[in-house]
């Protein structure tokens, strides 16, 4: 279980590198023009790419991000490597889920 | 004669410190100055040494809030204004006094794989290994590990996760996977890669800035670290 967590936790970092250094650029890129709803959901909805973009990037962060927290509880909460596991996947669950909820309100 | 203050740990979990003072010579180790206390003021002290020579690793304890190997510290490298505090090792139950448990540590040994498993027989031919070879040059770094446990008291990953197997345990199980005649690699690594194992390091290397020998564990536990990595990914280690 530790190595699979371990494992998954460096690859994801390993993905989220770029996504990240893309998502700055456009941020940049974004508000050059003034930043309105209507010009950035011109540019992201209905694409597929920036559907995939994001898609790919909220599951890289759902996955990482809760390894991270199991172990900061493990470490240092009282709480057991059972219960710091359940909670962070807890965790990970709700970033999925806000994550393909900004997905579908962007790109939908 | 001067004198030195020497605050020494007296009981269980719940002792309390004992105030000393003994005379200042001019070559004195830790070891010798709790060997003094014993032997002139407090014959009921409990303390562990046996080689004095920095062999044996049996004799560390917490000078001044750091784990040290006491027989080959110097009064003059570590006494703050002729001021000495001696404690038992962190991260161990206290027996008594300046002796402490060390049975989970020793465990962790056998968890993380750590005895030796050879492939041959007394029978077989002895196999030769280059000492240049470079899996050997691995396993040498990291082979003179003295059992003192001055690493293990000094991980802060112990202190918080008392399962993790820490850093001792983890630079015996990285020179058994390097060392070719050790005939269960896959099952060593299996154990020093799995629950509780190098993944729980972050890496900051306490315990290598602690180690007496000069040995580098979180080098060792990186080298599992990537290992575990690589052999994921189906890449020959
Ligand atoms: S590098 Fe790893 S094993 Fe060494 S002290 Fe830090 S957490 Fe412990
Ligand atoms: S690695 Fe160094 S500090 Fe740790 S037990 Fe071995 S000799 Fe002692
Ligand atoms: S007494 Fe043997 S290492 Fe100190």
């Amino acid at each position: 279980m530790d190595r699979m967590l371990f494992v998954l936790q460096r690859l994801t970092a390993l993905l989220l590198l770029p996504l990240i250094i893309g998502h700055l650029i456009v941020i940049l890129y974004a508000v050059k023009g003034g930043l309105t709803s209507a010009e950035i959901l011109a540019r992201t909805q209905g694409s597929l790419w920036w559907g995939l973009f994001y898609g790919l990037f909220v599951v890289a962060v759902a996955i990482h991000a809760p390894i991270g927290l199991r172990n900061i509880l493990k470490e240092w909460t009282p709480l057991s490597r059972v219960a710091s596991g359940w909670l962070s996947l807890a965790f990970g669950l709700v970033l999925l889920w806000l994550g393909a909820r900004a997905i579908q309100g962007v790109v939908l | 004669m001067s004198t030195l203050k020497v605050k020494i740990w007296r009981g269980e979990e719940d002792g309390e410190f004992q105030s000393f003072e003994v005379p200042a010579r001019e070559n004195q180790t830790i070891l010798d100055v709790v060997t003094e206390v014993q032997r002139q003021q407090e014959p009921g002290l409990s303390y562990r040494f046996a080689c004095r020579v920095g062999v044996c690793g049996s004799c560390a304890m917490t000078v001044n809030g750091k784990p040290r190997w006491t027989c080959r510290t110097h009064i003059n490298a570590v006494a703050k204004d002729g001021e000495i505090t001696i404690e038992p090792l962190r991260n161990m139950p206290v027996i008594k006094d300046l002796t402490c448990d060390m049975t989970d540590f020793f465990q962790k040994w056998q968890k993380a794989g750590g005895t030796f498993k050879g492939t041959v027989t007394r029978k077989d031919k002895v196999v030769t290994i280059p000492p240049s070879s470079p899996k050997r040059q691995k396993a040498d770094a990291g082979i003179e590990c003295i059992n003192c446990a001055v690493c293990y008291a000094a991980c802060d990953t112990v202190n918080w996760d008392s399962e993790y197997l820490g850093p001792a345990a983890l630079n015996r199980a990285w020179t058994l996977v390097n060392d070719e005649r050790v005939g269960n690699q896959k099952e060593v690594l299996d154990k020093a890669i799995g629950d509780n194992g190098c993944s729980s390091c972050h890496s900051q290397g306490n315990c290598t800035a602690s180690c007496p020998v000069g040995l580098s564990p979180s080098q060792s536990i990186h080298g599992l670290k990537r290992m575990s990595l690589l052999s994921f990914l189906g890449t020959e280690v």
